[in-house]
């Protein structure tokens, strides 16, 4: 990675793919929140902001109008949406048919369904480890939960994760710095997934490629490109979104064993324990392009720059979230934002919470006592979707 | 506002507000015996949504998670 200059003010030179930032954002962004509540930064081509109170990046996210999804991710270099990823990447009014015809497969009831397969995969990840002693609970499980999952969704090989998460660290991480490595990722899915379609022809079949194949708006099918983009978009936004939120979820309840010991002695706590990890560890932060001239809590934002829509931020905001830094597993009143607000509202939230809740529940009926094995040793993903990439747990 | 956990007090009723539901399903999972969601993953409510008097905590739990305000109780007649 290129030396990069260091951040001399959040308020006026954030940069959201800085290690301290990805280390531990929380203290940055009280800071932010109370003398800068929308920050700036030139790192980013045309500039960027950073809204860190709740209000404002709810009032973005419901704004339309001024903000476009057709860039969604803030990069050194803006990137020419050539390969869109309809519908995250789409504004009203494509955006609504372009989400119609995926609500159904990730529906509470066809969610339900995956949860006994996805609980036998999380026992046989436990298996693989649970005689050592150890394990790292990133990459020895968190990350194997949803990839395998949205992988067999998809009707794709579940036992070529390394190559999916390769690409979405291409397009989420390092295309951050370097948009050659966007593309090639954009480049290497799409022809996978023409490969895919392919093999398939017109048989029928029950996976989500089959799915978006036979999709047909007015009568007619969807134009490949579509497809593919759609379906670069599942596996995206699919894996290590749900992979961050399982594993730093984990390293809470290693750093503090009485709430696992909590979760442990009273199970049916899960039902709000899930939204409080949830809501103190959501992964994803979204952007939007400035469309239209717009003042945002007494800042003006012109055409063309960019704003970091921080849903974890969002949701640490003490005027809506008493006690915001605190994680009370029995939180009864909770609007957080993990999955955002409004009409690009996750459509995968369902598979999400059933993955986060299975794999903590079947990880603590085996593993109720664990603790990190060097706090020191825990590393973070940078910029869009936030978790722990490395991290050791001794048990 | 009445005391809904004592049922003496009148009936409350929730619905929701259909252009503000985004498909989080958190009532749904919240108070499953008073919403439901659709094939597209919309929340609506059971029935007319006269909530039990058993349910009223439950109900009011479904509006305190509802990340879009969608989710409403109100006092019946």
């Amino acid at each position: 990675m290129s030396a990069k200059k260091p951040v001399s003010d959040w308020a006026t030179d954030f940069d959201h793919t800085d290690p301290v930032w990805n280390n531990d954002p929380y203290p940055i962004w009280d800071d932010l929140r109370k003398r800068c509540p929308v920050a700036h930064s030139e790192r980013f081509e045309d500039g960027a902001f950073f809204p860190s109170r709740f209000a404002d990046v709810r009032d973005i996210a419901y704004d339309t109008e001024h903000f476009s999804s057709r860039r969604v991710i803030v990069r050194e270099k803006k990137f020419d949406p050539v390969m869109p990823s309809p519908p995250i990447t789409s504004d009203p009014p494509e955006h609504r048919p372009a989400r119609m015809p995926l609500l159904p497969a990730f529906n509470p009831k066809a969610i339900e369904k995956l949860t006994p397969g996805t609980r036998a995969l999380c026992n046989r990840l436990i298996d693989a480890f649970i005689a050592e002693g150890s394990c790292d609970a990133a990459t020895d499980y968190a990350q194997h939960i949803p990839t395998r999952v949205i992988a067999n969704m998809l009707g794709v090989d579940e036992e070529d994760g390394d190559r999916y998460r390769r690409w979405i660290k291409l397009a989420l991480e390092e295309g951050i710095h370097d948009n050659a490595k966007t593309m090639q990722s954009l480049k290497e899915m799409s022809a996978y997934f023409a490969e895919e379609l392919a093999k398939r022809g017109n048989k029928p079949g029950d996976d989500l490629i089959s799915f978006m194949r036979d999709q047909r708006v007015d009568g007619q099918p969807l134009a490949p490109e579509k497809v593919i983009g759609t379906l670069r978009l599942l596996m995206i936004a699919g894996i290590d979104t749900t992979w961050s939120a399982i594993g730093a979820s984990l390293w809470h309840l290693a750093k503090n064993p009485q709430d696992a010991a909590r979760l442990v002695a009273n199970p049916s706590l899960m039902d709000t324990a899930v939204e409080e990890l949830l809501r103190a560890y959501a992964p994803v932060t979204m952007a939007r392009e400035v469309v239209k001239d717009v003042t945002i809590n007494g800042c003006p934002m012109k055409p063309g720059a960019m704003v970091l829509l921080s849903f974890p931020a969002a949701n640490r905001d003490p005027e809506v979230f008493p006690d915001a830094n605190k994680v009370l597993l029995d939180r009864q009143e909770n609007r957080h934002a993990a999955f955002g607000l409004g009409i690009h509202r996750c459509v995968g939230s369902n598979l999400a919470r059933m993955e986060l809740r299975v794999a903590i529940e079947e990880w603590l009926k085996r593993i109720p006592v664990f603790r990190l094995e060097d706090p020191s040793g825990v590393t973070w993903s940078e910029g869009t979707v936030r978790g722990p990439r490395a991290l050791r747990v001794v048990f | 506002m009445g005391t809904p956990s004592s049922g003496t007090s009148k009936t409350l009723r929730v619905r929701i507000e259909s252009e503000l539901c985004q498909g989080h399903n958190r009532c749904c999972a919240v108070a499953p015996e008073l919403f439901e969601a659709d094939e597209l993953g919309n929340a609506h409510v059971k029935g007319d949504g006269t909530v039990p008097p058993a349910l009223a905590a439950k109900a009011r739990l479904a509006v305190k998670n509802c990340p879009e305000h969608a989710v409403r109780v109100a006092e019946a007649d």
